[in-house]
């Protein structure tokens, strides 16, 4: 029982932490046979940017595998000779930035964010020396300026955690009556089938919402995470949600026999296509569009959009409508299901 | 005695209706729809345009940032508040206002300002998205000036190239990283879950309790529960090598003797771990919720989908009491780099370690007495 | 010779005692029952003997070895049919049998060949490949005895063996204890079905965790003066307190 509270609460600090594609204090070597005023410059650019901390100075080609070998350093950086010169003068100069692509997804990171930096020095460099005809951007990062990877995951975690407890709970209880066979006495009973189900869901509602507000406060508390628009609305938004999920767990049951089905498959085969498609971890944009589509049918997906909406965007009711229209559908398309099959089982 | 428990195991686990076919269509179902989906590229980013100026210049920096591939235009508005309202609304990723008078304000007074919005809380889509913008920007500024200059050149524009270079997987192929990472996921949880429910399932049933009763002794009990899994273990790893060959032609650089020895070092422990869950947890629930929780744990801090490097240092050091971190190390050394067997001691260290704690500890916490 | 032995035995959970200072002796090829009501502690006194829990104070023995030092060999030498006729229900009637005597040790060769004789012995020769699942709760119940003594063991232990099973079914079931004793094999059997304490040889009678009564049905009721067992039972058990 006690598991139920706590377990939410361990997996949103988990994967709030664990889940990180960030780049923070990352390091990096440097071989720099040149070693001038635009060598230095771009080092200084790097170091001093919360991104980056030089470690390393390479004296010599050779010693640049033995860095990676010793798996400390992120990337390293290699000039050319005569740097500055080249720079201005031959546009030959060449940056060589190693770095080892087993892990694509950091890789290309780290060389994103060290080609931006460079690119501001390029750009600080063309100022200085009053080069005409300068396009000068600005750059504004909306809702999330520090780029803090949270911020993305945490709503993701909150939807699935909620869901995963709700559907497992819910469906667990239920199949248990079967099992035991205590599901037969209650349908005999002139309780009406609807009465039972309902009271089977409200001690699960009530320890959602305890959850709910254990996962929130430790978002914002030790995950650093805003709520940005009304809790109202997001209280609202999620309790339509732990309904939806509750309303699976329902169906989830109706299809059962055993308690430990009904768990193999909320704990399962219901988890790995929300951990996946949901847009918890991976963009569910870039995904095949036959996956794409699939992901439309978790409910997770709309939870986990809508709260991104309220939480970090800060926006109101009428921006979250669709997904409040979907999840409501949802809900109530499962629960008409499950009725359906109660009735026939009864029948 | 072992020989007629294992037989009793075989022939339950090929009755039951629903385990063999989870141990062969999990592990293929998984390996063909989750490299398709895990995937952090970031191409098609949605891009609201405002373009206050309709001048060719502006126009032309439209062009040029269409046909990169990287940009979709999705919306086009007459001023930032209704771009915003196209973020907002998810229709749009990022925003690109050009000023009025861009043009001239570039010709005459010789610097013109463009404002970039990113929606960053995919901080890392934003990041990104922003950054290939500030690129062609960057670019479309070069052929600007060369157009308005008569010799370039006399101005010492500084100017250089960044090459990266990825070691061990040049073309940043993001399979070859997902799909160790998925066969270490797929082998922690069928031979993680399934032995301990296995138990549980017994201790339930009342089995357990007759066989207590009978002279087997706790080591044999063990092993006849951890042998069937080992096999099993196997099964999933190879239904994973041969998706990953014949599917997306994944083939290791290394030895695929090795790939299955230290599996079959890393099942042992698991399995052990799995079996010493159910000798605490008392019904299949709570040994369900405790396998769920420590299979996630491990799972996503383990290394396999983030690094440890990335993780604050509490993380990093949990992450030496996984066994997966050791696993996944082998697998994509062997694959990727072709590591030789003694490059690999560490995790053969750490896995036997796991292996031996695991499961000396799963005999030695079974009660047959209580 | 004295199969059970059991020395001032207790166990205790916490602060409450569920086997109170039992002592007693059962004789080779003995029919002994183990009574008392619902909760008098009887499953946990068996369970002592059956090396499956250890006692918190005394001492006992079983086919010679000891209950608490020696229970492994004790276990060699016993068989036990649990309440829940605890057999693999995923598994047929013939490998079911297989596997217990297989772990009791019985050679390989003899397994088959006994099999079939027991099968035809309870007439069970065409179900010998049903799945345990679809037996009716008697032939479970049968069956379990079966695999509980198909090792020959000194002593089989019987923990409420006739639960939920109609009374024809019962008077079969003791005809296959009544068989099993007279080859030799020791009985020890708990119920709370009073009517049965008449087939044993002595019963003993546990209230609240402790030894009320130990001696043949016929010499309890005349002690008595009761005309069954039943009225011997209430006239022990108005003193109760546990239930």
């Amino acid at each position: 029982m006690i598991i139920l509270l706590v377990l939410p609460i361990m997996m949103i600090i988990l994967f709030g932490f664990g889940i990180n594609t960030e780049v923070k204090n990352s390091k990096f070597a440097i071989y720099d046979p040149s070693n001038d005023v635009a060598t230095q410059g771009i080092i200084n650019k790097l170091n001093t940017s919360e991104y980056f901390t030089i470690a390393e100075t390479v004296n010599n080609p050779s010693e640049i595998e033995q860095i990676f070998r010793e798996g400390d350093v992120g990337f390293v950086l290699v000039f050319s000779e005569n740097f500055y010169q080249n720079m201005l003068h031959t546009g030959e100069a060449q940056i060589q930035m190693i770095t080892d692509g087993t892990d694509p997804n950091t890789a290309n990171t780290l060389v994103n964010y060290a080609m931006a930096l460079i690119g501001e020095y390029q750009r600080e460099l063309m100022q200085i020396s009053h080069i005409p005809f300068q396009i000068q951007p600005e750059v504004k990062l909306l809702y999330n300026p520090g780029m803090k990877g949270a911020y993305n995951t945490v709503p993701g975690v909150m939807g699935m955690v909620l869901m995963l407890i709700c559907a497992m709970m819910t469906s667990v209880s239920i199949a248990r009556e079967k099992e035991l066979g205590t599901m037969e006495v209650l349908l005999v009973s002139p309780m009406k089938p609807f009465i039972i189900i309902i009271s089977k869901m409200i001690p699960y509602f009530a320890i959602s919402l305890i959850n709910l507000a254990s996962l929130l406060l430790l978002a914002v508390y030790v995950l650093h995470v805003p709520v940005n628009g009304s809790l109202v609305t997001l209280g609202l938004v999620s309790l339509l949600f732990i309904f939806v999920s509750l309303a699976l767990g329902l169906m989830i049951s109706t299809i059962v026999e055993t308690q430990l089905v009904a768990l193999l498959i909320s704990g399962m085969v219901l988890m790995l296509p929300v951990i996946l498609l949901s847009g918890l971890m991976f963009p569910i944009e870039t995904m095949p569009l036959a996956l794409q589509a699939l992901a439309q049918v978790l409910p997770a997906k709309w939870f986990i959009e809508a709260l991104r909406s309220v939480m970090i965007k800060g926006l109101g009711f009428s921006s979250i409508m669709k997904e409040v229209i979907v999840l409501s559908v949802m809900a109530f398309v499962l629960i008409a299901a499950s009725f359906k099959r109660f009735k026939n089982r009864l029948e | 005695m072992l020989k007629y428990l294992l037989e009793k195991e075989f022939k339950q686990f090929f009755r039951n209706s629903f385990l063999p076919r989870l141990v062969v269509v999990l592990p293929l179902v998984a390996m063909l729809v989750f490299p398709l989906a895990a995937n952090f590229d970031i191409n098609n980013i949605n891009l609201s345009v405002i373009d206050h100026d309709r001048s060719p210049y502006s126009t032309q920096l439209i062009q040029k940032i269409q046909s990169s591939g990287y940009f979709r235009i999705t919306d086009v508005s007459s001023n930032y508040k209704e771009g915003i309202r196209s973020i907002e609304l998810n229709e749009a990723d990022i925003i690109i206002e050009i000023p009025n008078n861009f043009e001239k304000e570039l010709i005459n007074e010789s610097k013109a300002h463009i404002m970039i919005s990113a929606n960053a809380v995919n901080g890392t889509k934003g990041g990104f998205g922003s950054m290939y913008l500030l690129r062609i920007l960057a670019d479309y500024n070069d052929e600007i000036r060369r157009d308005l200059l008569q010799s370039p050149a006399q101005l010492n524009i500084p100017s250089f190239q960044i090459i990266p270079q990825f070691w061990h997987n040049p073309g940043l192929e993001y399979l070859v990283f997902i799909v160790p990472a998925l066969m270490v996921m797929l082998l922690a949880i069928v031979t993680g879950f399934l032995p301990a429910l296995n138990i549980v399932g017994e201790k339930q049933s009342g089995t357990i309790e007759q066989i207590n009763v009978t002279p087997v002794g706790k080591f044999t009990f063990i092993l006849s529960k951890l042998i069937p899994y080992w096999i099993i273990g196997y099964v999933v790893l190879t239904v994973c090598i041969l998706v990953a060959r014949f599917v997306y032609g994944l083939v290791p650089i290394g030895s695929i003797g090795l790939i299955y020895g230290f599996v079959s070092i890393f099942v042992l422990a698991f399995s052990g771990f799995g079996l010493v869950i159910s000798n605490y947890a008392k019904t299949v629930q709570q040994a369900m919720l405790m396998m769920f929780f420590f299979v996630m744990t491990f799972i996503f801090m383990s290394g396999l989908y983030t690094p440890i490097l990335n993780m604050p240092p509490w993380a990093q050091i949990l992450s030496t009491y996984s066994p997966l971190k050791y696993i996944i190390m082998t697998l994509r050394m062997v694959y990727l780099k072709g590591s030789s067997f003694y490059e690999l001691l560490i995790p053969l260290y750490a896995l036997i370690g796991f292996a031996i704690f695991f499961n000396v500890w799963a005999v030695l916490s079974y009660q047959k007495k209580s | 010779m004295k199969v059970i032995t059991a020395n001032n035995i207790t166990k205790r959970f916490g602060s409450f005692t569920a086997v109170d200072n039992i002592s007693f002796e059962v004789e080779k090829g003995e029919i002994f029952g183990f009574l008392g009501a619902n909760g008098a502690g009887k499953t946990t006194a068996m369970r002592m003997l059956c090396g499956l829990s250890k006692p918190s104070s005394g001492s006992g023995t079983v086919a010679g070895f000891d209950i608490s030092k020696q229970s492994e060999q004790v276990k060699a030498n016993i068989g036990y049919m649990s309440q829940k006729f605890a057999l693999y229900d995923d598994l047929k009637v013939w490998e079911n049998l297989k596997l217990f005597a297989g772990i009791y040790g019985v050679p390989a060769k003899e397994i088959g060949p006994k099999t079939d004789r027991l099968l035809a012995n309870l007439g069970f020769e065409s179900e010998r490949n049903t799945l345990v699942a679809s037996l009716p709760l008697g032939w479970k119940q049968k069956l379990s005895f079966s695999a509980a003594i198909f090792h020959n063991p000194q002593v089989v232990f019987l923990d409420e063996p006739t639960g939920g099973v109609d009374p024809v079914t019962r008077r079969q079931f003791w005809e296959l204890i009544y068989e099993a004793a007279d080859n030799g094999i020791t009985i020890f059997v708990t119920t709370h079905y009073m009517d049965e304490a008449e087939y044993c040889n002595r019963v003993s009678i546990m209230v609240d965790g402790r030894i009320e009564a130990l001696d043949s049905p016929k010499n309890l009721k005349q002690q008595m003066g009761a005309q069954n067992m039943d009225e011997v039972f209430h006239q022990l058990a108005r003193k109760a307190k546990r239930n």
